[in-house]
């Protein structure tokens, strides 16, 4: 027997396997640079919020059409992942549709599942790549989505598209073969959707035929490998973050900002010069709020790696929908490609961050875009996984006023007077009730 | 004639308030603002209901210093706030203002303040429940009024409900707007946008807002924040609607419902 194709296959699978290790590493490494935050605590919750926003897409469905077409690739990816178990067990062991045997006629009916998902997953690439570059849909058109982001959302429908063609093919080709070599070609399955190609391949001789689907069945699965080893320099990752983005998530109200305790320990003891401050074994902050990847939390550095630049945030932001520069989205991905250069400098120093120049804070993104807020939380109830944009801009303010006092003018103005007045104007504070008795 | 007792008189009187009425500071000084705490009272009036507000005593939340990112100050008006609630032993607060709404609420707890804490369309709904509060619509009948979410109620804290009971109340239609309870526009004045200019762009926020509230045609837009009912205020006065359309708080339609 010959087992150069089983001995090509493991290598194959073990280095495509052995590459997304690294990248998942190095994505996990990176992630915890950020600070750590309790996002332990009611599992419960979190068990059901990630069950129903990324398993069941609750969130998706907000838009009808596109939450249509998405749970269709979605549920498709997910069947469809079933048939490749079998392909990389025909791989390792060199046989022809092992399952078959196994699942009878059950056979049959996963076959003739799995194209029809694989049609529709077609059908709805084909639908989302139209709104991409033909209906040219606004959010997809923004400002942060010029050059690569395009081109990476374009390629990741383009390889689902070359898969499920190489899927078909493949079938096509199985069936045929199975009437005419039927001493390699078990009878198996049903395919209602390729025996409409089968006319394609007509006329040619079996070896063709032979060559065709052993060719056709490597470049799906290589092709899936590649896939696999792209997510990671992609915003397709997505679809494995969604989960622990979802379980992770904020739980609170959303209008409950953090609060911050060491400053509360720093207050405490300004209005009380007996308040000990609690012993504990953390230790003080080095600066107040965020100016680089470092000074966010773990889990806003998920979101960054999850993010999948749909641009739903960005389409309900008031300030993105008024003609100001801020984009939630941009948040997000200006936080991952820093984290991705801070990544960078990791994996040439063996762990070590040299330090560069740049920061998070005006090298990607400027006041301008942090100022222009309205902390509506729009974008946060937008996002279908749950990424929380304003918790990054609020962090990144934070720093801004605490550390460096550059607030806008007008900002100084309404602090000043809640200082000395306690309120954002200019009123004296004995003037509180004056209403009751105008 | 109003009556308004503050807690220190109610102490010294040896009594107590069930609910304090946080004022805000909008409430307090802002000419506008001032009319729907005086509307909201004349309804704690008629009502009997027992409140108290804190008067001279009451200090700004610190909500706009903590969105402008100034975390310090937020915490020492905070503290400072806490520490004469709590001197005063208070459990319950109502404020017609959602932004102290949801910093009481969510942000003080941390910090020691443990309060039950609800919005004035909340009271004024379970008021209306308890029968203490009858709502009679004719003045509104047929009007057409549609209902901004604020923020800070609506998506912050999940109340879209209670203004929306009462206002139906009133025999009006209530008509929504394309934006609306978890999908609502902002305003624009959030996140500390209220002291000061908005970043270069094409549009003001609350323009944007007023074009999607023109569009259902409304004789009234009904606020439940002293910020939204400016911005809105302002946005209807840009597109010279001033005449067709009035904005009002929800504490103002209601009291405007009982002759108050």
């Amino acid at each position: 027997m010959n087992y150069i194709p089983n001995i090509i296959f493991l290598t194959v699978l073990l280095l495509s396997i052995g590459v997304f290790t690294r990248n998942i590493k190095r994505i996990i490494r990176n992630i915890s640079l950020g600070k750590s935050i309790d996002r332990k605590d009611q599992s419960g919750l979190r068990w059901k919020n990630m069950f129903r926003v990324a398993l069941g897409q609750s969130k998706m469905v907000s838009r009808p059409i596109a939450g249509f077409l998405h749970v269709v690739v979605y549920v498709g990816f997910v069947l469809i992942n079933i048939e490749l178990l079998e392909i990389i067990l025909d791989g390792l062991t060199g046989a022809h549709r092992i399952f078959a045997p196994i699942l009878g006629s059950f056979y049959d009916v996963l076959t003739a599942i799995f194209e029809v998902l694989a049609l529709l997953v077609l059908i709805a690439v084909i639908f989302f790549w139209s709104r991409r570059n033909i209906s040219k849909i606004k959010r997809f058109w923004m400002a942060e989505m010029k050059g690569w982001p395009k081109l990476d959302a374009d390629i990741i429908l383009y390889f689902e598209v070359v898969l499920m063609v190489l899927f078909l093919s493949m079938n096509a080709t199985d069936s045929i073969l199975q009437e005419l070599n039927p001493h390699d070609y078990i009878k198996a399955g049903s395919f209602p959707v390729s025996t409409f190609m089968v006319p394609l391949f007509d006329g040619f001789s079996v070896e063709t035929l032979h060559i065709m689907e052993r060719s056709f069945w490597w470049l799906h699965i290589i092709g899936i490998f590649i896939f696999l080893n792209y997510l990671y320099y992609s915003k397709h990752l997505h679809i494995l973050l969604a989960f622990p983005n979802t379980y992770f998530a904020n739980l609170n109200s959303k209008g409950k900002f953090p609060v911050d305790s060491n400053i509360k320990n720093e207050v405490q003891l300004m209005m009380d010069p007996n308040f000990a401050i609690p012993d504990t074994n953390e230790a003080p902050p080095e600066k107040f709020g965020a100016s680089d990847v470092f000074d966010l939390n773990w889990v806003q550095l998920m979101n960054a790696y999850s993010c999948t630049e749909c641009g739903r945030c960005s389409s309900v932001c008031p300030a993105n929908l008024t003609g100001k520069k801020l984009s939630p989205r941009k948040i997000m991905m200006d936080t991952r490609d820093r984290l991705e250069e801070v990544g960078k400098s990791l994996n040439i120093n063996k762990g070590v961050f040299e330090k560069d120049s740049k920061q998070l804070l005006n090298d990607y993104i400027t006041p301008e875009e942090l100022w222009a807020c309205t902390s509506c939380n729009a974008c946060v109830d937008a996002c279908p996984i749950e990424i929380d944009p304003l918790s990054i801009i609020m962090d990144m303010r934070q720093y801004l006023v605490m550390e460096q006092s550059a607030a806008p003018q007008e900002l100084n103005a309404m602090m000043g007077n809640i200082e000395n007045n306690g309120a954002p104007w200019p009123f004296s504070n004995q003037d509180r009730l004056q209403w009751a008795n105008e | 004639m109003l009556n308004v007792p503050t807690l220190a008189q109610l102490q010294a009187e040896g009594k107590k308030a069930e609910i304090v009425f946080w004022v805000g500071c909008a409430g307090s000084f802002d000419d506008r603002a001032k009319k729907i705490t005086k509307a909201f009272v004349k309804l704690l009036n008629k009502t009997e209901t027992s409140f108290a507000v804190l008067g001279t005593e009451e200090s700004c939340t610190g909500d706009p210093a903590k969105r402008a990112g100034n975390e310090f100050l937020f915490q020492m008006q905070a503290l400072q706030n806490i520490a004469t609630l709590n001197a005063y032993e208070v459990t319950k607060i109502v404020t017609t203002c959602p932004h102290c709404f949801n910093t009481l609420k969510n942000e003080y707890p941390e910090l020691g303040g443990n309060f039950e804490v609800i919005h004035h369309t909340q009271l004024l709904k379970q008021l209306l429940k308890e029968e203490k509060l009858s709502i009679q619509g004719g003045k509104f009948k047929g009007k057409r009024i549609t209902y901004h979410d604020p923020c800070y109620l609506g998506r912050a804290n999940q109340v879209y409900e209670a203004p929306r009971d009462l206002i139906q109340k009133l025999d009006a239609e209530l008509v929504e707007m394309k934006s609306c309870r978890s999908k609502g526009l902002c305003c624009g004045a959030g996140g500390a946008q209220m002291f000061k200019d908005a970043e270069a762009g094409v549009k003001e926020v609350n323009i944007e807002r007023t074009e999607q509230l023109l569009e259902v045609q409304p004789d009234i837009v009904a606020a439940a924040c002293p910020f939204c009912n400016t911005m809105m205020t302002d946005g209807i006065k840009n597109k010279e609607q001033e005449g067709n359309i009035q904005v009002m708080d929800i504490a103002e339609l209601i009291a405007n419902a009982n002759d108050l």
